[in-house]
């Protein structure tokens, strides 16, 4: 067991955790930040996604220890609240349909967001190359596509806010 | 008196409003019940030990280093749980004489497919289980192993030795034996004589569901109820089955499907996975959980498609189709899946789509080999037959040398024809095909398009340029029972709906369909607060818990809306109308004095009036009710429908393909479906735009492959390709409407329609841009790989190797 030290949506953890633990399992089954999920075994489907010292990572992709020190941001800590106040890109999935089952929901919005931060004014096709490691069956990523043009519009003028 | 059927004026109408899903807060905020986030004090995890043939005799299974290693509780076989493992079942024998294997949860003495479970490691933690599952010692004797339809076919290798055959079933439904049309045979032998015949075979490849959660099931046995919760698209068959082939009381099982992430057909099954966790938490007396891995899902979850299609088409010269012959190979995988063998089935009254063909004969021969087992994928059986049916349609008309929608207008149903009846024996209720390919012809440019291809052609530019055309129909909605009951299939079609009235004003609704991402809380809530005139707001719907939902049959077949919805609208009817003695003696009027208008009851001809919710509140009190009145204004109804549903669309793509390198790259896509009313435009463009990826993906990317030993190597994300966000583009839909006539609410099914449309308007886009270059069909996915060899291999009429092939002995070339 190894002991890590670290933040996750703004508060301060600290677990012992088997060196072969991965972070999507120490925040599932330490955490029970279950609002991220876990899609596939080979790091394709990025329903995992999470923001790692300011960047997306799939967090099946890094070991819990890797993490140790660092400053994570899950689904559940990108909105303000609970009850509304909700992140620009998440209202806009909302407002363009961009889900329906919603199982690749948090690692799409947490993608989109880190697209956003690097490019915010992203065309259709950096959109959809921007998004490429992560997979949706739901919705053709036509709604998907759709909410990213409709976020980088809402966050054109204060990109500032949109952090992670 | 009566309800009214729309909402009252002055409050504005729910239905057709793009109303933004109730579900969607939770989802954006990750707060999500997925089964596999549920956590019960105590539970146990289990791993599963795969068998890694595809066909072996197991001579032994040594558990005792695995149950040696620290917190493993148990390692278990099947000869350990013995009956209490229950069995999977087969719903729909399609023939009485089909030839089924058992099928097992756990494999006894042999395997017949690579996935299938041998041992099942019981563990305090899902790592510790799967580290134990790999000292599981298991010795094999490998068997030659049967993959593929043709070497099935062959009955040289057998899938099921005991078995004596590979064939399970021949069905055939024949419109001259039938009386609803004339023979096809006939119309074939007369069209070799002085018309022409179509011929091909056709290779619907195999696919994979692949909904994005991975199954999970979660048993707690220490209730007075066993509860299990499964990422499943069919709780209410999952509990008859349970109860069925375990002996445990129908009563004494709770089936709940919490957050489902995705099904597409590929959840609705009875699963070994969902048995073995039901017999080892009762076994144990403890909660179990499995969840599987994605590369489990892909090998062990069932198949789809696959299927091989023979097709005689016969026509008059001037393009008037006299006659289709189609002849299936279907492949059933190891073992007859809950609804396996009936998927081809719900094709056979398909292939004659929205034409009026005089004859029609059509069989299906379906197969056991060494495979996973195939069942429902998006579309199921409808997908396979309007593929078949609408490139036929494309070669008809290279053959005549015509424009392929003028060939489709020849045989169409006209709109002043419905209803009609087709050689299929269906009864097609509504229907416009001429507008929604007007219109979509329109959106498309099609003529521009058409124009930029001769251009194109002419010029000899190495891009070049294919339209694709399909107007499809489909029959969703499943639907009426006593069909059902003469196709053999084992269950009804029925749904139920309650309509609960709280004492706040609140309302309850409570669906017998299980929804998995398809917006039920947020439509269902629409179409009732205009019946109730209530606020959306204050609907809750409820649903996918045995307990909550006592009654239903869940969600497939896109049969949600048109016969869920119908039994929520009488439900909420029967409210209304439970609520007006009440009201009417609460405003001390005569019952026929009293007219339900914009939520209220009103005295007709005065301002007395009294709203629902406020009956709701003295129904609560029952202080003042009339005598004799019940003390409540709740309702159920279970709606069957008459008929299936009907909708269709016109489908348009173009497609660019590079003939030097065989890539191929979409450029447009328009649709226009005719799904009769919209409850919510936004949902419903979601459900076209997701159905159409995977139909697109079929055509251009998706197989499950075989390797002659029968080991799947496309068996995970790396290898099974699964289209992303640059893969695709985005799209033109929009819609005609002709209402249904066999619900209230004249809505049609709109879950597969994108799925069974795209895959053969996109094949035909791919096979137009090169026909000129003698290619007239490529095999399904169309890799660059594919076309190149097209193209490079034509030329003279030569087709593709292995695609497509005319398979008719003693002929030459693929028409007569």
């Amino acid at each position: 067991m190894t002991r890590i030290n670290l933040t996750v949506d703004g508060a301060k953890v600290a677990d012992d955790v088997e060196p072969r633990m991965l972070l999507v399992q120490y925040l599932r089954e330490k955490l029970g930040k279950t609002g991220t999920v876990v899609g596939c075994d080979t790091s394709n489907c990025g329903a995992c996604t999470v923001h790692l010292d300011g960047t997306s990572v799939k967090s099946c992709n890094v070991l819990a220890v890797q993490a140790d020190g660092g400053e994570v941001t899950t689904i559940e800590g990108l909105a303000d609240t609970v009850e509304g106040d909700l992140h620009p890109v998440q209202e806009a999935f909302r407002e363009c349909h961009g889900l329906q089952c919603g199982y690749c929901t948090p690692g799409m919005i947490m993608q989109s967001v880190a697209l956003l931060q690097e490019n915010p004014s992203p065309s259709e096709e950096e959109i959809r190359l921007g998004l490429e490691g992560n997979l949706c069956r739901c919705t053709g990523y036509h709604n998907i596509v759709k909410a990213v043009q409709q976020a980088s519009g809402a966050t054109a003028g204060a990109t500032s806010e949109v952090s992670a | 008196m009566t309800a009214v059927a729309d909402a009252p004026e002055g409050l504005e109408k729910e239905i057709g409003k793009e109303r933004r899903r109730k579900e969607d807060q939770r989802l954006i905020t990750g707060r999500t019940r997925w089964t596999d986030n549920l956590v019960v004090p105590g539970t146990l995890h289990l791993a599963m030990v795969r068998s890694p043939f595809a066909h072996a005799t197991i001579t032994s299974i040594d558990v005792s280093a695995a149950k040696a290693a620290t917190n493993v509780v148990d390692v278990l076989t099947s000869e350990d749980l013995g009956e209490a493992q229950g069995v999977c079942i087969n719903a729909w024998p399609i023939t009485p004489d089909q030839v089924a294997p058992t099928h097992l949860p756990i494999a006894q003495g042999r395997v017949a497919f690579a996935g299938e479970i041998v041992a099942v490691v019981v563990a305090r933690s899902a790592a510790e289980a799967r580290d134990a599952a790999e000292l599981v010692d298991v010795e094999y004797d490998e068997l030659p192993a049967v993959v593929g339809i043709k070497q099935a076919m062959k009955d040289e290798v057998l899938a099921h030795p005991d078995l004596g055959t590979n064939k399970s079933a021949l069905w055939v439904f024949d419109s001259a034996e039938a009386g609803t049309g004339g023979s096809a045979d006939d119309a074939i032998a007369q069209a070799r004589t002085d018309g022409i015949v179509i011929e091909r075979e056709f290779r619907q490849q195999r696919l994979i569901p692949a909904f994005m959660e991975p199954r999970s099931v979660l048993v707690d046995p220490t209730g007075e109820q066993i509860t299990v919760w499964s990422a499943t698209q069919i709780p209410h068959i999952l509990r008859f089955a349970l109860a069925a082939t375990t002996g445990v009381p129908e009563s004494k099982i709770r089936v709940i499907a919490p957050d489902v992430g995705g099904g597409f057909g590929g959840k609705l099954q009875q699963t070994p996975e969902e048995m073995i966790a039901f017999a080892v938490a009762r076994r144990l007396g403890k909660p179990v959980k499995y969840t599987e891995t994605r590369s489990e899902s892909l090998v062990a979850a069932h198949h789809g498609r696959d299927q091989w299609q023979k097709l005689t088409l016969a026509a008059e010269k001037d393009g008037t189709v006299t006659g289709l012959k189609v002849e299936l190979e279907a492949d059933l995988g190891a073992y007859v899946a809950i609804v396996g063998g009936g998927v081809p089935v719900l094709g056979a009254f398909m292939f004659n789509a929205i034409y009026k063909f005089p004859a029609y004969h059509f069989a299906c021969q379906t197969v056991l080999t060494n495979t996973t087992f195939t069942d429902a994928y998006r579309g199921a059986g409808r997908p396979e037959a309007t593929f078949g049916i609408e490139r036929m349609m494309d070669e008809l008309a290279a053959e005549l040398g015509v424009d392929p929608l003028e060939v489709r207008e020849k045989n169409w149903i006209t709109h002043e024809e419905f209803p009609f009846t087709t050689v299929a024996g269906l009864e097609y209720d509504s229907g416009n095909y001429e507008a929604a390919t007007a219109k979509a012809k329109e959106m498309f440019g099609y003529d521009a398009l058409r124009a930029e291809q001769r251009e194109r052609r002419e010029r000899g530019d190495t891009v070049q340029l294919g339209l694709g055309i399909s107007t499809f129909t489909e029959m969703c909605g499943l639907a009426p029972s006593r069909v059902l009951g003469s196709l053999d299939y084992g269950a009804g079609g029925w749904e139920h709906a309650s309509v609960r009235m709280l004492a706040t004003g609140k309302v309850e609704v409570v669906t017998g369909a299980s929804a998995h991402g398809q917006g039920h809380e947020t439509a269902f809530s629409q179409i009732v607060a205009d019946r109730l005139g209530v606020a959306f707001d204050d609907v809750e719907v409820l649903h996918g818990d045995t307990q909550i939902a006592a009654k239903g049959l869940d969600t497939y077949g896109s049969r949600s809306l048109v016969v869920g919805g119908e039994a929520l609208v009488r439900a909420a009817d029967k409210v209304i109308e439970k609520a007006l003695p009440i009201a009417a003696h609460l405003l001390e009027a005569s019952v026929d004095d009293v007219k339900f208008h914009e939520g209220s009851f009103q005295v007709v001809g005065t301002d007395a009036k009294i709203a629902l919710g406020e009956v709701a509140t003295a129904t609560f009190a029952a202080h003042n009710l009339p005598d004799g009145v019940e003390p409540s204004i709740d309702a159920d109804a279970t709606f069957d429908p008459v008929n299936f549903n009907y909708p269709h669309g016109t489908h348009l793509c173009a497609m660019e393909v590079d003939t030097e390198t065989g890539a191929v790259r979409m450029r447009k896509y328009t649709c226009v479906d005719d799904i009769g009313n919209i409850i919510n435009p936004l949902i419903v463009s979601g459900q076209v735009h997701g159905g159409l990826v995977q139909g697109i993906a079929q055509a251009l990317w998706e197989e499950a492959v075989y390797d002659e030993q029968g080991t799947l190597v496309s068996g995970s994300f790396v290898d099974y390709l699964l289209p992303t966000a640059a893969d695709t583009i985005s799209f033109e839909v929009e819609h005609t409407t002709t209402p249904a006539l066999t619900n209230s609410l004249g809505t049609k099914g709109v879950g597969e329609a994108g799925t069974i449309a795209s895959t053969p308007a996109v094949v035909n886009a791919v096979v137009d841009a090169v026909r000129h270059l003698g290619v007239n069909d490529i095999q399904m996915p169309c890799t660059p790989e594919r076309v190149w060899t097209a193209i490079n291999s034509a030329g003279s009429g030569r087709e593709t190797e292995d695609s497509a092939m005319p398979h008719f002995e003693g002929q030459e070339g693929a028409e007569s």
